[in-house]
């Protein structure tokens, strides 16, 4: 079993996202620490990307602060490397495939094996593409994370059949951002991928309100939330990891369905 | 070709899983128009009496006379209606989506040539046209704007990273996947996933196909060098694609050094850059050592984009193509000497293969043959040039 699989064992999951670097290194890793001290199941850390074309304003606008910080990859992965000397849950990193093979996919791999990620999920990288970086993911242990989206359709079983550590469900056409409402059927989608594995799914994409994470806790075994955690940072910077725990409580409650 | 759209090492399909179902429809609906003689008549038509095709394959007598070397004829994209090569691939695109059932194209630009061509078939076709625009190039070329918005198109400004194409594309293909159903993206270039390299160049194929049938009309030879521009690199693959075959053929891509190769303000890929992938494909990018995109530079707007396409990728590696860096100030001069020389202002990015060829055929014989592909005209870049001049002109 991988370890991922560890994160969907205390009822539904719950998966912040987190630029890293945003404002700064210390700020990520006080924030990673709050999260998991408030009930996250699963983290995803961003490496930044001077283009990251599946992201909204809000991520962009991350990414970007993170590169003019100068953070680099060699910089996340000795934060993650002091991370792990305090947090136990499963980390996955989310990046674009330039980033991965620019430094090599195999030294990125042995890396991530190194410093304790559990897997990794590349939004440019759909099932078509994703051999060249698979097979290295598997030697060095790490859980390659498919994507399915509203418009997968004939696509879902096939994606899903493959799937490993768990699939990332996008829950809405266009790019990562809050939405007030979702209105993709959901319920299908998931049915589908149940008929073809047992991998857990998380829904993600315009997620941002407990109400909104209990909702889709009853359909998947997560939900992920990226952009309303960014949008804490943007405001509160160095103030924000409090602020974030905080929002990671109530939305562990939501999805647990513990909010009445 | 290999599947999945590769040209050796490089190409793919690199794109969120939310676009994989619409280029898979596109490609199934390309193999099956491409092969349809209706598609191909109402192609053709347009082409012909809308476009103005054939363009014309004019011998520059006084360019090769003042030059002293080879005979330098002109293919002459720049006289194409909407005055460059990017018709020819817009017009075959939005029959294409329209024939799809679309009914909104979308598109990028740089220097605007791609997005005024766009929202023109837009206009004939009674299509809806979004174009975006780095909102640093819609200051650049702000006669492209308004010629864009006169034909009924929106024009939005992106003002995400640098401001310029490489973000026009993000942004465009950040809409497509959130309006896919009634949505055509229409790339202006031989880049991005799988099929857009390859159905762009067949649609650009068409300057091949003419120079070939021109020149052995008028030579009864094949030329020795056919030169072009490249930026993603539509004109030039669209110029190279009838001659790859004809190895005594030399190909040769002008690509934009900037302020030169040497320095950080260049958008010569090919010379500078390394494998990466982005935009949906694997190619070569101007890149720092993590992998990030770098900031690129030209003077010309339309060759301001920090990849190539993926074929010239793979021509370059196995040599069948060769790529040079042209400066500024080369294609500046050269801008400046068509004009006075031949009575043709050509496209800043097109002067940039004018310059390759000034260099080029004072070093062959006077029975030599070089063909220059002009893509574009440049009264866009007048007020440009006038001001890289020291002339304070305004539009």
């Amino acid at each position: 079993m991988s370890k991922i699989a560890e994160a969907f064992q205390n009822g539904k999951a719950f998966i912040p996202f987190i630029t890293c670097g945003d404002p700064d290194l210390e700020t990520t890793k006080a924030a990673v620490k709050e999260m998991e001290k408030n009930g996250a199941d699963l983290i995803e850390l961003g490496i930044p990307f001077s283009d990251p074309t599946a992201e909204g304003p809000v991520i962009q606008e991350a990414n970007i602060r993170a590169l003019k910080n100068g953070i680099t990859t060699d910089d996340v992965f000795a934060m993650v490397e002091e991370l792990r000397q305090e947090v136990k849950i499963p980390m996955v990193f989310m990046t674009y495939a330039n980033v991965v093979f620019s430094y090599g996919a195999e030294k990125f791999m042995a890396a991530c094996e190194q410093y304790g990620i559990d897997g990794i999920i590349l939004p440019d990288i759909p099932y078509e593409e994703k051999t060249e970086f698979e097979s290295i993911c598997e030697k060095y242990n790490l859980d390659l994370i498919s994507m399915i989206a509203p418009t997968s359709k004939g696509r879902i079983a096939m994606i899903a059949k493959e799937a490993k550590g768990f699939i990332y469900v996008v829950s809405s056409l266009g790019v990562t951002g809050t939405r007030s409402e979702i209105t993709t059927d959901l319920d299908s989608i998931v049915g589908v991928i149940r008929e073809n594995t047992a991998v857990p799914c998380a829904i993600g994409f315009g997620i941002s309100t407990p109400e909104q994470a209990k909702k889709m806790g009853q359909i998947a075994d997560g939900v992920i939330v990226g952009s309303a955690i960014i949008k804490i940072l943007g405001q509160y910077g160095k103030e924000a990891p409090e602020k974030i725990g905080a929002y990671v409580k109530s939305m562990k409650e939501g999805v647990t369905c513990i909010l009445n | 070709m290999a599947q999945n759209g590769r040209f050796g090492i490089h190409g793919g399909q690199y794109i969120p899983e939310t676009l994989m179902n619409a280029v898979i429809e596109l490609e199934e609906a390309y193999n099956h128009y491409k092969l349809d003689p209706e598609f191909n008549w109402e192609l053709t038509e347009l082409l012909n009496e809308y476009a103005g095709r054939p363009s014309r394959l004019y011998y520059a007598k006084k360019m090769t006379e003042d030059l002293g070397g080879a005979k330098i004829y002109l293919k002459r994209e720049d006289l194409n209606h909407t005055g460059a090569h990017k018709i020819n691939n817009v017009l075959g695109q939005a029959l294409l989506a329209k024939k799809m059932g679309k009914t909104r194209l979308i598109a990028e630009t740089g220097a605007g040539q791609h997005g005024v061509a766009t929202a023109t078939a837009a206009a004939l076709l009674g299509m809806e046209c979004v174009v975006f625009m780095g909102e640093e190039d819609t200051k650049r070329q702000a006669l492209n704007v308004y010629r864009m918005k006169l034909l009924g198109a929106d024009v939005v400004p992106v003002t995400s990273g640098t401001a310029t194409l490489k973000d026009a594309v993000s942004e465009a293909m950040r809409e497509w996947t959130t309006r896919i159903d009634d949505t055509h993206y229409c790339l202006g270039s031989v880049m991005g996933p799988h099929p857009f390299p390859t159905i762009v160049r067949d649609f650009q194929a068409v300057i091949s196909k003419e120079i070939k049938e021109q020149i052995l009309q008028k030579e009864g030879r094949l030329p020795d060098a056919v030169v072009a521009c490249v930026g993603g690199g539509s004109n030039a693959i669209g110029s190279f694609y009838h001659f790859i075959e004809d190895e005594e053929v030399a190909l040769i891509g002008c690509e934009a050094a900037g302020r030169g190769i040497d320095t950080f303000e260049t958008a010569a890929t090919v010379n500078t850059g390394k494998i990466g992938i982005f935009h949906g494909m694997k190619s070569y990018f101007c890149q720092d050592e993590y992998g990030q995109i770098a900031p690129v530079y030209s003077i010309s707007a339309g060759l301001d984009y920090p990849g190539v396409g993926p074929e010239h990728a793979h021509l370059h590696d196995i040599g069948r193509a060769q790529y040079v860096p042209i400066t500024d100030e080369e294609a500046v001069e050269a801008f400046e000497y068509l004009a006075k020389t031949e009575g043709i202002i050509p496209a800043i990015e097109s002067a940039h293969a004018v310059a390759y060829a000034r260099k080029l055929a004072p070093t062959m014989c006077k029975n030599q043959i070089i063909v220059v592909t002009v893509s574009g005209r440049g009264d866009k870049d007048c007020a440009a040039i006038a001001r890289y001049r020291g002339e304070d002109i305004y539009e």
